[in-house]
């Protein structure tokens, strides 16, 4: 193959085996060791809710113009599991590799694919690998093929090894054993025929390789959380399980010995909730993760800390609803449902992080915005985010100091009361601004104490039905809301097209929109790009609605989520805009994205 | 300024400086007669017995009658109204802000027993130290008069008719999740409610106390569990019970040797149970559960501390957490430094 023909740094690897087989050893493995070549790459896991038995995808992509996305066909398959073969081979694009154990029942339905068969048992047999091992470690094979056909030093798989295993030899020498005796039989054996190559690059320098849980749990902890209350449940299960992993490395207080946080696993999530509201009434910067059907349960709750404004952070993974819906399976379709959560008038505040360098800092920034304002902060990741591997810039360090919002302990109290007459009331709105001034259990000051409800109250927390102190607490909880936009992160504008057509998305659909502005500007189709951050919206947004002649919003949902929220909150613009959303469980594709745009009657 | 000054112009004051007065909250708005009223007076006489300083105790409910009863107690302290049936978590959050204070929980039977049954069961097993009260009276008194999940089967109420189910004992509930502190009591009953609520504040951990509280305007009916007269008749005091302060020589005057059962608390202060006629050791969880059923089928309502096991770690004794509340913990102890940021940023790989 000349070097002319050859496609490198740019194609995707789809691994097909069962669930429970214990590939992702082998595929991360292969990811990192792309990585250590400076090849930007990302992975789409596509697994089901099941612990064992039923068919998984990993897909690798490689990318030298550093897109993220996920791509519809795959260029190269690793088909491990015999089951699902015929299917495999139809994704497959026109020339493709396909690798497959050379036990397997197989016939090519087709004639353009290069086909290499894997001695996989004969391989494993020879490793002297204990026999419960064998199925495990049969992955490494693929591993090994892969390294002598794209050009893969084994001393990156090593190190790969290392790091997975944390320096234990003995793991790290029986995977490495079998990746080294399937690179020699290929170099022996196969002939290389495809045109795919792997070639160090400078892509992943300043990067790191990492998923959106992790991220948002680094974040929290370098954000100072105190408190979590969390139930386990799937995509949002591995936030919390890095909490765990992360804050007694890093949240010892090295004086004392002692713990800086606490994390209780409760019962429910109606319970996680309340823990965490409690904790977060206590002074506590706090928080629980969870998906769709907890945050559904965790609604009442959520409601009660809005009215009686208590700090919270809630992050919700989202997976595909309604009810159970897809577990394992991404979306965006819990938008609308954390907008209008819980009964009654209100307002929520919404950050949507739109890569993993933002799950890391929407993890500290949300304490900060949910102590200034006195108010419950959801933060809505998905579970592409959350659990699959990513390229990311590394993590940067907050660049603000802590923002505990206002809280006044007992010396503050004082002072306070001398400034305002000797008077405090937790509700009362002194600086105009609609943020009151609370207090914390455990001031001895004998004028702080006061009687948290969810009841109608007064501004020094009586209970009444008296229509007009409840409107002053009403109306004063909007406006909190309205002073408090200056503390949301923006939406980003990318106008430097200066194009009639605007794009509006948020969160996961980020990577996709980016390459399809990318593909659409080489058909001569300009357009500029908003990215949502945070809701409620602020004036950037209306800006970008006004400015735009035609405008696409993109939602990885059935019905247009944030479509809605735009066009209800802006309805002067609806005229001009164009719900492009989408949802079938799987990313969102630069493709699609490209495909329904051109489609759009007016665009040229 | 941190402690309170004692107020000059009334006399009597206890050890923390403080007179009863700074115990009270404001004017009850429940039914005149509700056994909840009576409760509440007994926190207040309890917390200025025990000394507490009423910033040093925080206050929970749930939702019902007799949830709002933490505005009638200790208006100085800090205290959250929750949700129906849904207290227990949030009280377990605020705790962990300050763990050093002392947590009063004011719930009901519906509350507890309906919709709280799952929180109330998960609070026991942790061990949260919590004075944790049922006012219970066998009803739904907020929503005007429906069965509770304790009312007993055959019950008949205006609107409901008859109950035809048996009921939950929130006591036995307590006791198979591991509670442990036990206690029942009749609101009718105000000495034993007190001493008993102050062996339950010298615990350190959840401290269940099941007080028979007779909601006097949707159910009083004469020969139902819950009403006064029901309560009067029918009570079986286990044992008399005295709490004796740490440090203090027990005085064993009114109890005569043989015939009373010390259990020497966390903090060193003891209870004095002295025996009635029953061989009672409040000590052996499977004699409770067997007197409590043996009640049940005479139709008998046993009031006294029936379990109690002051050696169990609380939830807070698991927790490797600081002795100085973590809500007090300086910003400075809570974000990482850059040098651990660049640490994780070589790990993530
Ligand atoms: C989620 C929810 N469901 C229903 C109610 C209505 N509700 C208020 S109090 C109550 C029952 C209270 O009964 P109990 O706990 O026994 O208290 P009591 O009034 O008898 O003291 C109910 C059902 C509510 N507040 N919240
Ligand atoms: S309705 Fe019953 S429980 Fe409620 S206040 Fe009146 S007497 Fe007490
Ligand atoms: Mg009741």
């Amino acid at each position: 193959m000349s070097k002319q023909g050859l496609v490198v740094n740019d194609f995707c690897i789809t691994f097909s085996t069962v669930n429970g087989s214990g590939s992702a050893t082998a595929n991360t493995t292969l990811m990192r060791a792309l990585f250590k070549m400076g090849i930007p790459v990302s992975s789409k896991n596509i697994f089901p809710s099941n612990i064992q038995g039923l068919p998984t995808w990993y897909t690798l992509r490689l990318s030298k113009d550093g897109y993220m996305g996920r791509v519809e066909q795959d260029d190269i398959i690793v088909a491990m599991n015999p089951a699902t073969l015929h299917k495999e081979v139809q994704y497959l694009a026109p020339g493709g590799v396909f690798l497959l154990p050379d036990d397997f029942n197989f016939e090519n339905p087709r004639e353009d694919l290069i086909i290499y068969r894997m001695p996989v048992k004969k391989l494993v047999k020879d490793a002297e690998v204990p026999p419960s091992l064998r199925d495990y470690i049969s992955n490494m094979v693929y591993v090994g093929v892969l390294c002598f056909l794209l050009g893969i030093d084994l001393d990156l798989i090593h190190q790969a090894l290392d790091f997975q295993f944390k320096g234990r030899q003995k793991p790290i020498d029986q995977n490495y054993q079998v990746v080294e005796a399937a690179y020699l039989w290929s170099k022996q054996n196969l002939v290389k025929k495809d045109p795919y190559a792997a070639e160090k690059m400078h892509g992943t320098d300043d990067c790191i390789m990492t998923d959106g849980n992790t991220a948002g749990a680094l974040g929290s902890i370098f954000g100072g959380v105190q408190f979590t209350g969390w139930y386990p449940i799937t995509p949002a299960t591995s936030l919390a399980e890095s909490l765990i992993e992360y804050l007694p490395k890093y949240r010892v207080d090295p004086e004392t010995g002692k713990d800086t946080y606490a994390v209780v696993q409760s019962e429910d999530e109606l319970a996680a909730i309340g823990m965490a509201i409690g904790a977060g009434w206590g002074g506590l910067r706090s928080m629980t993760s969870t998906s769709g059907p907890g945050l559904s349960l965790m609604s009442e709750y959520i409601g009660l800390a809005y009215y009686a404004e208590v700090p919270v952070v809630i992050w919700d993974v989202q997976r595909v609803g309604p009810s159970t819906g897809m577990p394992t399976r991404t979306a965006q379709g819990d938008l609308t449902q954390a907008n209008f959560i819980s009964h009654g008038d209100k307002n929520m505040i919404i950050l949507i992080p739109g890569s993993i360098q933002e799950c890391f800092e929407f993890g500290w920034r949300a304490f900060d915005i949910a102590e200034r304002l006195q108010t419950p902060v959801i933060v809505l990741s998905d579970l592409d985010f959350g659990m699959n591997m990513w390229t990311s810039k590394k993590f940067e360090y907050p660049d603000q100091p802590m923002d505990r919002g206002k809280v006044l302990w007992e010396g503050d109290m004082e002072e306070f009361l001398a400034k305002h007459g000797g008077e405090w009331g937790r509700y009362r709105d002194v600086d105009g601004d609609g943020i009151p001034w609370r207090t914390l259990p455990g001031n001895t000051h004998p004028k702080s104490g006061y009687f948290a409800r969810g009841t109608s109250h007064n501004e020094d927390t009586g209970y009444t039905e008296d229509p007009e102190k409840w409107e002053i607490i009403f109306n004063r909880i909007a406006n909190k809301f309205e002073t408090g936009k200056q503390y949301l992160p923006k939406a980003i504008a990318d106008e430097s097209q200066k194009a009639a057509l605007g794009i509006i998305a948020s969160g996961s659909a980020d990577p996709a929109v980016q390459e399809a502005r990318d593909l659409l500007i080489k058909q001569g189709i300009k357009t500029d790009y908003l990215r949502i951050r945070s809701l409620p919206f602020d004036t950037e947004v209306e800006d970008f609605l006004k400015k735009h002649e035609q405008l696409v919003v993109l939602d990885i949902n059935r019905d247009g989520q944030l479509n809605q929220l735009l066009t209800m909150t802006y309805p002067a613009y609806a005229a001009k805009t164009t719900s492009l959303a989408h949802l079938d469980g799987l990313p969102l594709n630069a493709k699609w994205v490209e495909t329904q745009i051109l489609s759009l009657k007016e665009v040229k | 300024m941190t402690t309170p000054l004692p107020n000059p112009a009334i006399q009597t004051v206890n050890k923390a400086g403080l007179s009863k007065g700074d115990y009270k909250g404001l004017p009850s708005t429940l039914c005149q007669g509700c056994g909840h009223n009576g409760v509440a007076a007994q926190i207040v006489a309890a917390c200025y017995e025990m000394n507490l300083v009423p910033e040093k105790v925080v206050k929970f409910s749930g939702i019902g009658c007799s949830s709002k009863s933490p505005t009638y107690f200790l208006g100085r302290s800090f205290s959250f109204n929750g949700l129906h049936g849904r207290m227990p978590s949030l009280a377990l959050g605020g705790m962990f802000a300050d763990h050093t204070l002392k947590a009063i929980g004011v719930s009901g039977d519906g509350d507890t027993a309906s919709i709280g049954l799952g929180q109330f069961k998960h609070m026991v097993r942790r061990n949260l130290p919590m004075v944790y009260i049922v006012e219970n009276n066998g009803v739904y008194g907020l929503t005007k008069g429906q069965f509770s999940a304790t009312a007993e089967r055959g019950l008949q109420l205006k609107k409901q008719g008859t109950n035809p189910y048996l009921p939950v004992d929130i006591a036995m509930e307590a006791l198979i999740s591991n509670a442990t502190f036990v206690a029942r009591s009749f609101a009718g009953d105000p000495r034993q409610v007190k001493e008993l609520l102050k062996a339950a504040i010298a615990h350190n951990g959840i401290a269940v106390l099941d007080i028979i509280s007779p909601c006097v305007t949707f159910h009083n009916h004469e020969n139902s569990f819950h009403s006064y007269s029901f309560g009067k008749e029918h009570e079986e005091p286990l044992h008399e019970i005295s709490y004796v302060p740490p440090k203090e020589d027990i005085t064993v005057e009114d109890f005569e040797e043989g015939t009373t059962r010390e259990v020497v608390m966390h903090d060193g202060s003891q209870v004095v149970l002295k025996k009635l006629e029953k061989e009672y050791d409040p000590r052996d969880r499977w004699q409770a559960l067997h007197m409590l059923e043996d009640a049940h089928s005479h139709d008998w309502l046993v009031t006294g501390l029936i379990y109690v096991d002051p050696e169990v770690p609380s939830m807070f004794d698991i927790y490797n957490i600081p002795e100085t509340p973590l809500n007090r913990t300086p910003n400075e102890k809570l974000r990482p430094s850059r040098e651990a940021l660049d640490e994780v940023n070589r790990l993530m790989f």
